[in-house]
């Protein structure tokens, strides 16, 4: 009986649990990457005892990957070489890590995963539990397999209706930001459903968890269904029978009713992510880079969408237009059926996967002055360069209508009927 | 003298240590660069002892253990803020760096007032201007990691399982 969560976390417990709880939970595998993975190995030679269990821990380079600077090089380099000293058996760097965790089948229904990234909530959409914690932790649950997680409460997004045409889970995700703010979910799990998610195909439905870090919360959930199972057996190589969790006589902190239909194309814009606004009241507004990238909104679909605004026309001469594609996979599946090709003529760079531009370190910086239109879920002061720099988030069709014009276009406008 | 040193609501990670920067963990390095582009006077004046009093939602963003091990590597005491932001709280506790929430010390303390904290009571003491203040008690385990020096020092000589205990 219980919220999602605590349907979740009393599984592994072995006992109902509620919110409120304090618990030391095993983890099923522990991610963390080039940018976080070297201070967990310096928690992990402190404490000076061995590993749990080599099989849940997951590496990957991605965040300055490949290396831009002697720094980000010495790193890689020190990963590696944990990797062949303690010979841990899974390393990757085919691309941004919460999308290769999907990839790769380590993410199921149910599941426990800690990831040294903010953005692991990402493995809700999935119906597992993904939590964003520090270096320190990771290497503590190298050492232990375990982790302390105290049972948040709940908030209950329900959504119903249908987006209007041209509006995407991005425009619907950046709305909601917008209405519970960069705290409204502090500590708390957030659970999304409603006939609108349900009715959403995968890659749609990761934004959600995957920006419920960009209002505070500790998870972000979507319960488990048919569509999560057709996904991860299509997908990828987890093909077990996994239980459907669900919510049982939740007992919700509060309950907030989204009805989508009336939500138009929405930008959060500089310099806070709950700064949020209908595109039309930003619109026209200069913008010298358009970056479609990063683990809200670079898989296939996302491409597509971007691929099929942009097929024979030009991006504006003035604006730096960059695809960064989430995965090796998806770089491959989109070379593969000329998506890249069409982004080329069109006048995009299109860069190998990984973080890069979204946090400043490489492949795409911004100069003082200059506003930037992105697919990212964040937009810090000075995250992608100059801190005397501004970045606006939208949609990948948002931006790809933008990268059209050099300033912030409203894809309907684009879009066929 | 314990200085301190005032920031605003919702102070992300970025603000506390650009991701530029991140591409170290020496405490000291990071330290020079630690709230460069809010409050650049900070790195270059700040002293051992002095005290962070943050807005609510406090070192909100990132995972990066950067912006805490930044703020520790600053020699600063420790952090009073209304509320933190979840990871930066994990990561606070886990690395040793005190933090406390008050909301009634976060609101009434100005940059530059001496501020006296004792951290096994939670009590805060407002030299400059006699007020005195509560801070809200931390959990058994958080206690347990903060007094043993951060989790690493406490796994050193325990079993993860008597934090619980």
């Amino acid at each position: 009986m219980g919220t999602l969560i605590e349907e979740i976390f009393s599984r592994r417990a072995g006992r109902p649990v509620q919110a409120g709880e304090i618990l030391l939970l095993d983890v099923d595998y522990i991610m963390s990457h080039d940018n976080t993975t070297p201070l967990a190995i310096k928690a992990f030679r402190e404490i000076g005892k061995p590993i749990y269990d080599k099989n849940r821990i997951v590496l990957h380079l991605d965040h300055a990957y490949p290396a831009p600077n002697v720094l980000a090089a010495e790193n890689h380099k020190k990963i590696f070489e944990f990797v062949k000293e303690q010979n841990l058996p899974h390393l990757y760097h085919q691309g941004v890590c919460h999308q290769v965790m999907i990839e790769e089948g380590y993410i199921t229904p149910g599941a426990i995963i800690i990831g040294a990234d903010s953005h692991s909530n990402t493995y809700g959409a999935l119906g597992a539990f993904g939590a964003g914690l520090g270096s320190t932790e990771i290497g503590v649950a190298w050492v232990t397999g375990k982790c302390w997680f105290k049972v948040p409460e709940t908030i209950r997004i329900e959504l119903t209706g249908k987006t209007q045409h041209g509006v995407y889970a991005k425009d619907v995700m950046i709305y909601i930001a917008g209405l519970m703010g960069m705290d409204g979910g502090t500590y708390r799990s957030v659970e999304f459903g409603g006939e609108y998610i349900t009715s959403l195909p995968m890659n749609e439905r990761i934004v959600f968890p995957n920006m419920s870090t960009e209002i505070g919360a500790k998870c972000g959930l979507i319960a488990a269904d048919e569509v999560t199972l057709e996904y991860l057996r299509a997908q990828t190589p987890a093909q077990g029978n996994y239980e459907m969790i669900r919510p049982v006589n939740p007992r919700y902190e509060r309950v907030v009713k989204i009805d989508v239909s009336t939500i138009a194309p929405q930008v959060a814009c500089h310099p806070d992510v709950d700064n949020v606004k209908p595109l039309e009241e930003v619109a026209g507004l200069e913008v010298h880079e358009v970056y479609i990238g990063t683990c809200t909104n670079a898989r296939y679909e996302d491409i597509e969408i971007v691929a099929n605004i942009l097929k024979g026309k030009q991006v504006h001469p003035f604006t730096r237009v960059i695809v960064t594609p989430a995965s090796q996979r998806i770089y491959k599946k989109a070379m593969q059926n000329g998506l890249i090709d069409i982004l080329l003529d069109a006048g995009c760079t299109v860069t190998g996967t990984g973080c890069g531009a979204c946090i400043g370190r490489h492949g795409g910086i911004l100069a003082a002055g200059e506003r930037a239109l992105t697919t990212m879920n964040r937009n810090f002061i000075g995250r992608m360069g100059s801190p005397e720099a501004e970045i606006y988030l939208a949609s990948p069709a948002t931006a790809a209508a933008t990268a059209l014009t050099g300033k912030i276009t409203d894809p309907r406008e684009l879009l066929g009927k | 003298m314990s200085k301190a040193w005032t920031f605003g609501e919702n102070l992300n990670t970025d603000e506390i240590i650009p991701g530029r920067f991140n591409i170290t963990i020496d405490p000291l390095e990071l330290a020079k660069n630690v709230f460069c582009e809010i409050k650049p006077e900070y790195a270059k004046s700040v002293n051992a002892g002095d005290i962070i009093v943050g807005g609510q939602n406090f070192g909100c963003g990132s995972s990066r253990e950067h912006a805490p091990i930044a703020i520790k590597g600053s020699q600063a005491k420790c952090i009073i803020a209304p509320s933190f932001a979840r990871i930066f709280f994990r990561n606070a506790i886990n690395i040793g760096l005190p933090i406390l929430e008050c909301p009634e010390a976060a609101e009434d303390i100005n940059e530059g007032d001496d501020v006296e904290v004792n951290l096994a009571t939670g009590e805060i003491f407002n030299r400059t201007n006699g007020h005195s203040y509560q801070a809200r008690a931390l959990p058994d385990f958080v206690l347990k990691i903060a007094d043993a020096g951060g989790i690493v020092n406490f796994l050193k000589e325990h079993d993860i399982e008597e934090l619980m205990k």
